[in-house]
């Protein structure tokens, strides 16, 4: 299989790249190694970890950053732009749909039993419609790119997607470390992302709030893994960060328990799943939850962020409809196409993919962050059986995709520079207006040949440029 | 401001004297038997150390027969004493971390630093290391931390609570350290007045660096009256009682003023009461009292005042 090479063509290096070549070329490799170890330490002691799930270890592992910047021409991310509002937009137009009248249902575009029996449908908000009928408010859309014109999404993320701390603080490091790379070449900011989160949720507040909005985000604590982010997102945005335990309800609205009695919360960013989010209404052993809090949020009294119900819209199955909430809901083709995915509740499919599972990546419709997935290529024939007889015990809990040709960005390895697989995750803010910062987060798997970005599977991250004019 | 996060600022405060304190006795210790004292040896002043952080059972059950290298590494790097180096640090360090956003990266990364380094420490050999670095490695890294608190931090409600946590932990301190004096010396009362006792009063000024100041505030020899009254009621004295509990009721007084008449005082008039009852104490009175039984009923009276801030500030009111 061939790779699209983002920096080379043959021997060529392609224009946005031009000055990096020279700033690689150029440095000598002890000062590559010195500037590595710095900015591991810079990591270190501003505290960006993270934990993996169930591996032990060292609780504060760094995620692996990788000095070589990855870079988008203005004219490329216009495109990406425009192509992932318009994905925004339909999504939060299909939510809105399926808590109401849901008239893609009856029109016979997508099938009742995907909506309906859905774990993420929350049937505790069908006929509530948020604010500015806004569910989503930010969205990470995971795209990779084949070729030079061509990118897929691979799914998207409405409920709480992570990460967006990396973004900001791979762009501090490298300005930190070399500024003359940012005095050559003409970036656009993204450090303006909090600012944009702030507004986009105080834009969002409920009805019965008349003043400035107070926000806040809500984490399930300092021992979940991505709290690192929700305290640096908290800060830049001068927001409270709040437990569960911090909330509670009483009259029409919710309060957070300070030194000076309680105050009224309207907007909660909320950093938790939905069934932790109120024991009253969703999982009752909740602990993390506030009870009551469905209550105040059904009549009013308070907006949640993303609003409970909202993971109907990214999962798996729901995924290969998003280009037809395209066409249905704004009348538009879609900019930015699906890759093909094969789900194995249908006949055709299931034959299809079960003779070329050895071939195909196949997925949980519920998994993320890399784990319970088949990359057919790259497994054993052991792997793969071991693997068929866990679809054939539940189909419909599979779908499948080709095994896509990442494109390939130059990477810091032992030996010097090599190419490696690597995807993005931009950061779509939906409130009074729709929002996106140029940049995002690129994941790369730093393993030769790997094709799992994911921090779990040992991937590492990389700044993501884009030029301006 | 989340009462959540005025509770960890205030154990943080806590927690990072705490550190140092634990740092201090060790080297109390050490002193004290570098001394060819009594015919028990050593192990009896290590055990009135223990005593005096209360943590003496603890060591028994898990160590059995006390050696230099065990108390060492009890109280330094033990992490099921929940008074060692290593706890109050990390704990400290765990509490700069739920509340982040409330700290400026100044103190994070003093407070940060302090922990990294100390995993790399407690990975050193053991002999490879000596307490008096140890000790020196607490002070110093502690008193960046406090450094950085101190010029960096807004001077709002967090401050207040940050502060008074270390002003009633060091409170605390200074009398249990006082009171190890009492441990130390209780089984041979016949030394009260000798060189040993006048060299134990030395131990504990060091202990708490203070034995230049104490020079330069009564100079001459050094007596128990005067080191008492040194470390009990001297308002210049960083430690003493009396200016650690000023500093406890200064904060409680910012706070007060800071919200205003609706809400709570216990704390801050409980804090006054102490204070006042202090300064009405001269030394002889307190040697008339025995400073043993004046040093226990200031322990109680600090955890009073403790409970009054949780009850004011620390549930939030729902």
């Amino acid at each position: 299989m061939s790779y699209y090479n983002e920096m080379f063509e043959g021997t060529r290096v392609r224009d946005p790249y031009a000055r990096l070549n020279e700033w690689v070329e150029t440095m000598p490799a002890d000062f590559r190694q010195m500037k590595q170890a710095e900015a591991e330490a810079l990591f270190r002691r501003i505290g960006i970890t993270f934990a993996v799930y169930g591996e032990g270890g060292d609780p504060d592992r760094l995620i692996p950053f990788d000095m070589m910047p990855r870079v988008f021409e203005q004219a490329e991310w216009r495109k990406l732009e425009r192509g992932i509002k318009q994905r925004a937009r339909a999504l939060n137009a299909f939510l809105r749909d399926v808590y109401g009248r849901a008239e893609i249902v009856r029109a016979g575009r997508i099938p009742a039993r995907l909506v309906y029996q859905n774990e993420a449908y929350e049937k505790a908000v069908v006929g509530v419609v948020p604010p500015r009928g806004v569910y989503s408010h930010i969205i990470g859309i995971d795209l990779v790119r084949t070729g030079k014109d061509e990118f897929y999404v691979l799914e998207d993320n409405c409920r709480t997607p992570s990460g967006v701390s990396y973004m900001l603080e791979n762009r501090e490091i490298m300005m930190r470390m070399f500024p003359q790379l940012f005095r050559n070449n003409r970036i656009e900011p993204v450090d303006q992302y909090p600012e944009l989160l702030r507004r986009t949720l105080e834009s969002v507040a409920p009805q019965k709030c008349t003043d400035r909005p107070t926000c806040v985000i809500l984490t399930p604590g300092h021992f979940n893994s991505a709290y690192y982010e929700h305290s640096f997102l908290a800060n830049l945005m001068g927001v409270e960060l709040v437990e569960g335990q911090d909330l509670f309800v009483d009259g029409e609205f919710v309060y957070m328990r300070t030194t000076q009695g309680p105050k009224r919360v309207d907007v909660i960013y909320r950093r938790i799943d939905d069934p932790y989010l109120d024991p009253l209404c969703f999982r009752p052993d909740s602990m993390l939850g506030i009870p009551g809090l469905m209550d105040i949020y059904r009549s009013g009294g308070v907006s949640i962020c993303s609003a409970p119900g909202a993971g109907v819209a990214d999962d798996k199955a729901i995924y290969t409809f998003v280009p037809e909430m395209v066409r249905f809901y704004l009348g538009e083709q879609p900019i930015l196409n699906n890759v093909q995915t094969w789900t194995l509740w249908k006949d055709d499919d299931y034959k299809h993919v079960m003779a070329n599972l050895g071939d195909l990546v196949v997925k949980e419709v519920h998994g993320s962050g890399g784990y319970g997935m088949l990359v057919g290529p790259k497994s054993t024939k052991d792997e793969i059986e071991a693997f068929r007889k866990k679809i054939e015990a539940d189909p419909s809990n599979y779908i499948a995709q080709p095994t896509l040709a990442l494109s390939t960005c130059p990477t810091f390895v032992e030996e010097g520079i090599a190419p490696r697989h690597v995807d993005l995750r931009p950061y779509c803010l939906c409130g009074d207006r729709i929002e996106l910062v140029p940049g995002g987060l690129t994941r790369v798997a730093l393993r030769e040949g790997s094709l799992v970005v994911n921090s779990s599977q040992g991937g590492g991250v990389k700044d993501t440029w884009v030029l301006s004019e | 401001m989340l009462s959540r996060t005025a509770t960890n600022l205030f154990w943080m405060g806590r927690h990072l004297e705490r550190a140092e304190t634990a740092a201090r006795l060790l080297d109390v210790g050490q002193r004290i038997t570098l001394l060819p004292n009594t015919e028990t040896g050593y192990q009896n002043e290590w055990n009135s150390l223990l005593q005096a952080s209360g943590t003496s059972d603890l060591f028994a059950e898990k160590y059995g027969e006390i050696t230099q290298e065990k108390i060492e590494e009890f109280i330094f790097f033990d992490r099921d004493n929940p008074s060692s180096v290593f706890s109050c640090i990390e704990k400290a360090r765990e509490s700069g971390r739920i509340v982040r956003t409330a700290l400026t990266s100044e103190v994070w990364d003093a407070l940060n630093v302090a922990y990294q380094e100390l995993r790399r420490i407690s990975k050193t050999p053991r002999d490879k290391l000596d307490t008096a670095s140890l000790t020196d490695f607490t002070t110093g890294h502690t008193a960046t931390v406090r450094g950085a608190i101190n010029s960096t931090q807004l001077r709002n409600d967090g401050w207040h609570f940050m502060h008074l946590g270390y002003g009633l932990e060091r409170a605390d301190a200074t009398a249990r350290l006082l009171d190890v004096k009492y441990f130390v010396l209780l089984p041979r009362i016949e030394f009260v007045g000798s060189g040993l006792d006048t060299y134990q009063w030395q131990v504990i000024l060091r202990a708490l660096s203070a034995h230049r100041a104490y020079h330069w505030a009564y100079g001459g020899d050094v007596s128990a009256g005067r080191v008492a009254d040194f470390l009990i009621l001297n308002g210049e004295s960083p430690r003493s009682l009396i200016t650690s509990l000023y500093e406890a009721v200064w904060h409680l007084e910012g706070l007060a003023k800071r919200y205003g008449e609706t809400a709570p005082t216990a704390a801050r008039d409980k804090s006054r009461e102490v204070l006042t009852a202090l300064q009405a104490r001269d030394i002889d009175m307190i040697f008339d009292e025995g400073l043993h039984e004046f040093l226990s009923w200031f322990i109680g009276e600090i955890g009073t005042i403790s409970v009054r801030v949780h009850e004011d500030y620390l549930l939030g009111g729902a």
